[in-house]
């Protein structure tokens, strides 16, 4: 649902980045999505779509969404797992004593432009 | 025609709005500012809560609300009802704040102060963010504490639905504790929810109707905002 506030930064981001790079179209931008970041990419595909248009320098632009795994560090036996598969607890020792190690960033990976 | 080509950013998208986040809070601490971002479910009584909290604690501190919704200014006009100096803020179709709407709210909030003659410094200022329990847990808005609040009705399983709502916020008040009796509400339960996400947590029940519990809550204002 927050899918319209995530765009508005990318683009703000970007846009700043044009201005350093004297950048004058880009034809795509990579994000790399957590897996447990919330974020539903048809939504955001929705959203870029209707905010990007109104960039000169991202209109018609494509938007790509990679997904990234997320790890969950079982605090009592040390090992990580797939979070989810296995949810907070610890497939290895039955554990509740986790917390996510990574799987919730979001991160420009990279756009294309001339 | 030029080439497209390719440029590796490795940028995360909420580290922009985090820096505008740590800058705004501390230029509230330097002007001796508290900002608590007030988040819940639709009706879990944000409103109720805050114009009873603004009567009690009017006298002993200067008190401002920014009421964000996605539209109509009705929060607004029954915090303005309370003696209270209240602007309304719209998202714009948006279920959440951020650090950039937060400070132009508190821009306009201390422009307005000035316009009607009055000071416009504030002790503190309360942002009601959008009823929501998902979104808002995900922009930092610059606030010195973030305050959930969830109402007996909403059941002790949400921090376990909603976990990064319970993970970000520093104290959780239980709002509608009166109806508890007709609701399978576990207090305790409701506490280990909220622990297993969050340790640092303080969890206060209340009844903003009735008043029960809200001097624990006035407490906690208290020394949050003499630092």
């Amino acid at each position: 649902m927050h899918e319209l506030g995530i765009v508005f930064h990318v683009i703000d981001d970007i846009e700043t980045l044009g201005r350093e790079n004297d950048l004058s179209r880009v034809s795509s931008v990579t994000l790399e999505l957590g897996e447990v970041s919330g974020v539903v990419p048809s939504l955001l595909q929705d959203a870029w779509r209707w905010a990007a248009d109104r960039s000169d320098l991202l209109r018609g632009s494509e938007l790509v969404c990679e997904s990234t795994p997320a790890v969950t560090l079982c605090d009592a036996c040390g090992r990580t797992y797939g979070t989810v598969e296995h949810g907070r607890t610890c497939p290895y020792c039955g554990s509740g004593d986790t917390h996510l190690l990574y799987g919730r960033d979001m991160t420009i990976k990279q756009i294309e432009a001339c | 025609m030029d080439e497209f080509r390719v440029i590796e950013v490795k940028q995360n998208v909420m580290a922009s709005n985090d820096a505008e986040a740590d800058e705004l809070r501390a230029a509230l601490a330097h002007e001796g500012t508290t900002l608590v971002n007030l988040m819940s479910s639709p009706g879990s009584g944000k409103t109720t809560t805050l114009g009873r909290t603004i009567g009690a604690l009017a006298r002993e501190m200067s008190i401002a609300v920014m009421e964000a919704d996605i539209d109509s200014d009705v929060d607004a006009r029954t915090i303005a009802a309370t003696g209270a100096d209240a602007i309304q803020l719209h998202t714009g179709g948006m279920c959440h704040l951020d650090a950039d709407m937060c400070r132009q709210g508190l821009d306009e909030l201390a422009d307005q102060l000035t316009h009607s003659g009055k000071d416009p410094h504030r002790d503190l200022v309360f942002l009601e963010n959008v009823g929501n329990l998902v979104c808002p847990a995900e922009f930092d808005t610059g606030a010195t504490a973030n305050v959930a609040i969830l109402s007996v009705p909403e059941g002790d399983d949400k921090p376990l639905k909603y976990p990064l709502m319970f993970e970000v916020c520093d104290l959780v008040l239980v709002n509608k504790m009166d109806v508890a009796p007709y609701f399978d509400f576990d207090l305790a339960r409701f506490e280990d929810n909220v622990r297993s996400r969050n340790p640092k947590a303080t969890v206060i029940p209340i009844c903003a109707k009735t008043g029960e519990g809200m001097d624990a809550w006035y407490d906690w204002l208290r020394s949050l905002v003499r630092g």
